[in-house]
């Protein structure tokens, strides 16, 4: 990990550079604050999430915090986007390497808005934070997964100048 | 994957009357600047004004103006209007023997369906203009692009001009 730290400087100097690279989206209206979860935001995650999918998972939630929030450890990130005095969404993401031979790289595995409070820019800025997190990990590249028929979220990410990548996920059922 | 010729003249059609919404051109005008049949690009964009997505005026100085919200307005919905996609194939004609090769080469064929039309899905005639324009930017105009370097030529590298 010590490598990214080390090439945080070079990625600093050539990020106005690489950031021609992505989608020339709208600038999002002022919003939500961006900033590290904290311990106390957890609540309000667990029912932002509740209030998407309807289902309740304070474990999940509370585990997910513990391993990306609480210790800052390098390469993993936690954020949530405050505004009038709640969480109006979060993010979740962290460098891996070499999984499936892939050269570190930036994943998202986690995006949420708060439905009354979409297309005002919220879920974009919560993007850009995260991406400027991997920038300066050292990473070039972000990815995510996410389901085929989710056409919201997958459009999101579409608007953000996502394509499709290198890899194809497959599985079987284990009768 | 292969469009039929219409579906083509219709997603040019909305991304050039998309990319400026207040403009109004003419079928002439849009098939002048693709290269393609203004008579036939004329009734795609009937189908799209059936659709609600282009406006027409009569007469001179009339034409076609977009009137989609971009920012709902999938490829796929564009699509759908000419020719059917995915699953919605089989169900419109096309047949594969009911025995186990037919079978399995649907699974495979629907499997290959249905990303398509995922990734149609998840593509905005916004997010098409936003592509458009990142990749005219990232292209090099005629009057920047350099001639490759030549292996005698030091120099011939650092010259700028049009290389066609």
């Amino acid at each position: 990990m010590r490598q990214f730290a080390a090439r945080a400087a070079l990625e600093e100097k050539t990020r106005l550079k690489r950031r021609s690279k992505t989608l020339p989206a709208a600038e999002p209206e002022p919003g939500p604050r961006i900033r590290p979860a904290a311990p106390e935001d957890v609540r309000s995650i667990i029912a932002l999430d509740e209030d998407v999918t309807g289902l309740a998972k304070p474990r999940y939630w509370q585990d997910l915090y513990e391993r990306y929030g609480s210790t800052r450890r390098e390469g993993r990130f936690f954020l949530v986007a405050e505004g009038e005095g709640r969480i109006e969404g979060f993010i979740i993401g962290e460098v891996r390497a070499w999984e499936f031979g892939s050269p570190p790289c930036g994943w998202i595995f986690a995006i949420q808005v708060r439905p009354k409070g979409r297309l005002k820019g919220t879920g974009t800025r919560l993007f850009a934070a995260m991406c400027d997190c991997f920038r300066r990990a050292g990473v070039e590249k972000v990815r995510t997964m996410l389901a085929r028929d989710n056409a919201l979220i997958h459009s999101f990410f579409r608007s953000q100048g996502m394509m499709a990548g290198p890899f194809i996920e497959l599985e079987m059922s284990l009768d | 994957m292969k469009l039929q010729k219409a579906t083509y003249f219709a997603l040019y059609a909305v991304l050039e009357l998309a990319a400026d919404p207040a403009r109004q051109l003419s079928a002439v005008e849009i098939a002048e600047k693709y290269g393609i049949s203004a008579h036939h690009l004329a009734k795609v964009l009937r189908g799209l004004g059936r659709a609600g997505i282009v406006d027409s005026t009569r007469g001179v100085g009339g034409g076609y103006r977009f009137a989609g919200n971009a920012k709902r307005l999938t490829l796929l919905d564009v699509i759908r209007l000419f020719e059917p996609l995915g699953n919605e194939r089989s169900a419109s004609g096309e047949q594969h023997p009911n025995n186990a090769a037919g079978r399995a080469l649907k699974l495979v064929l629907n499997e290959i369906d249905e990303h398509a039309a995922a990734t149609f899905r998840s593509i905005t005639i916004s997010t098409m203009l936003k592509i458009m324009a990142q990749r005219l930017a990232s292209e090099p105009t005629k009057e920047t692009r350099r001639p490759r370097a030549r292996p005698e030529g030091r120099g011939s590298g650092s010259r700028t001009g049009s290389t066609g």
